[in-house]
């Protein structure tokens, strides 16, 4: 199976600038094996937020291209494109817009032609591998944020996707939500790609990291080297919270 | 099915009015207002069948009289006005207590009074027995312009959310010493509600990227369909039908006189 070889996620020499004229990213190039959990790093305003509008076609390259599981990111793909990367928004209000739980889960699966059984399954296990099945019938605003954060990833998880990119997922949330959105994501068998800057989150989840400082990939290697490198994250405005030391393993 | 933020308006209960599809219901309080509306303001008797009518719906929904009458304040603007009539209208006069009142203007308050209060407890009956929820999935399948679902679908969803955010900027005001108190401080007011504007356009330009992610294309998928039996239609056309035909031999009666 070609499969087996292609990368979840491949991005080549993605420049951008928004219509302004700002330069947001100056050719990034990463790729992202199936399977594999991968931390994007990077201050605020380094282009994270626009590099992950790329990954299922809601900005379009001005230079280089974005290719999900062999398929480039095109105006002909993009049904399949947006099937295939599942992106989890910062805020879950953003997210969760239906009225209840169930019909938000259901929302993507049925604009992918999804019915019937089918759709009920999707719904029903998506939920069930966050640990929100009981949540089904609730409409979002009644849930704690923690809740609302983990359908999030259900709605996106009905889908079935290659990828889950996550925009920032431990953001707002206490500890013990902290913790149960790790176990979610530890949890669940697909390629993820997480935005953040919290860099303990990011060495609990994701044995490899990428940093992005502006506009191109300054670091690429295993979470726990690059957050030991004082000197590397210091140059691109990354610090690891008080009292915190990276010691490596092996 | 999970709460509803709007307990002021939907009564939970489980009548068979509450049971009926919502879609129906929604036509039916349409058909009852357009006989109410074609009625002549001459027939007092009919009018006073429409309300019984009315009143067996509200008895067979378990919905106390008391419940509808405090929420007929919104029908307050068109009583203020209804009673200005008879005082400004032109043409012949009577004396009612001393006071002198037009002939025209009183039959026009009257009608207003009449059909409004009729069509107004016919919608506070429909929104007490339907979840706001059920009442836009009974727009969508009786295929009301979409567009205008979707927007009233996403006031439902978002109205506490907005009013949290409402919320949370008047903490900050009052925080800071600010209380709104008299006219001069409707500058600082207004600002805030322009704030709010600005917040709540920008968080619908992120839901709008949300709801493209997950391949929206223009128009709301029907994810919950609602279906009604033949026998829940002509349970609901009862409510237009006996008004239709009251209305229909209070017509023929009085031509034949």
């Amino acid at each position: 199976m070609v499969s087996g070889e292609t990368p979840s996620l491949e991005v080549s020499r993605l420049a951008y600038a928004y219509p302004d004229g700002t330069q947001a990213l100056y050719g990034v190039d990463l790729s992202i094996a199936r399977g594999e959990r991968v931390a994007l790093l990077g201050p605020n305003g380094a282009g994270k937020t626009t590099l992950v509008m790329h990954l299922n076609g809601i900005l379009t390259a001005g230079h280089g291209t974005v290719t999900v599981a062999g398929l480039p990111v095109r105006g002909d793909t993009m049904k399949e494109i947006r099937r295939r990367v599942g992106l989890v928004f910062q805020d879950p209000d953003d997210q969760l817009f239906m009225p209840t739980v169930r019909e938000d889960v259901a929302f993507g699966p049925v604009n992918m032609g999804v019915r019937g059984e089918e759709l009920e399954r999707r719904i029903k296990d998506a939920l069930d591998r966050v640990g929100m099945l009981e949540a089904l019938d609730r409409p979002p605003h009644h849930l704690s944020y923690g809740q609302r954060r983990r359908v999030a990833v259900a709605t996106v998880l009905a889908m079935e996707p290659e990828i889950l990119v996550l925009d920032e997922p431990s953001s707002n949330l206490d500890p013990a939500a902290r913790r149960e959105l790790a176990e979610v994501l530890r949890s669940l068998d697909v390629t993820v790609l997480m935005v953040t800057h919290d860099l303990p989150y990011a060495l609990e989840l994701c044995p490899r990291s990428l940093i992005l400082s502006d506009g191109v990939i300054a670091a690429d290697g295993p979470t726990g080297e690059l957050l030991a490198d004082a000197e590397l994250l210091a140059a691109h405005r990354l610090e690891l919270p008080y009292g915190f030391a990276i010691t490596e393993r092996g | 099915m999970g709460a509803g933020h709007h307990h002021q308006i939907y009564r939970r209960d489980d009548t068979f009015v509450h049971r009926l599809p919502p879609h129906c219901k929604l036509l039916a309080v349409v058909a009852f207002a357009v006989v109410v509306v074609a009625t002549p303001r001459e027939l007092f008797a009919v009018f006073g069948v429409y309300a019984l009518l009315l009143a067996v719906v509200a008895a067979a929904a378990r919905v106390p009289p008391g419940f509808v009458l405090r929420r007929m304040v919104i029908e307050v603007p068109f009583v203020v006005f209804a009673v200005a009539l008879p005082f400004i209208g032109l043409g012949e006069r009577v004396s009612v207590a001393g006071m002198s009142l037009s002939v025209a203007g009183l039959w026009a308050a009257w009608n207003i009074l009449a059909k409004a209060t009729l069509g107004v407890v016919a919608s506070m009956l429909l929104a007490a027995t339907t979840e706001p929820r059920m009442i836009l999935l009974g727009a969508q399948r009786l295929r009301l312009p979409s567009l205008l679902v979707q927007i009233a679908m996403f006031m439902l969803r978002y109205l506490d959310v907005i009013l949290g955010e409402m919320r949370r900027m008047r903490v900050a005001r009052e925080s800071r010493g600010f209380a709104a108190r008299d006219v001069r401080h409707i500058p600082v007011i207004a600002r805030s509600a322009g704030a709010l504007f600005i917040r709540s356009y920008e968080r619908g330009e992120r839901v709008h990227l949300a709801m493209l992610s997950r391949g929206y294309t223009g128009s709301m998928p029907v994810i919950q369909d609602v279906r009604a039996s033949a026998r829940q239609w002509a349970t609901v056309a009862l409510l237009p039908a006996v008004a239709l035909a009251v209305l229909g031999a209070a017509v023929l009666g009085t031509g034949a006189l």
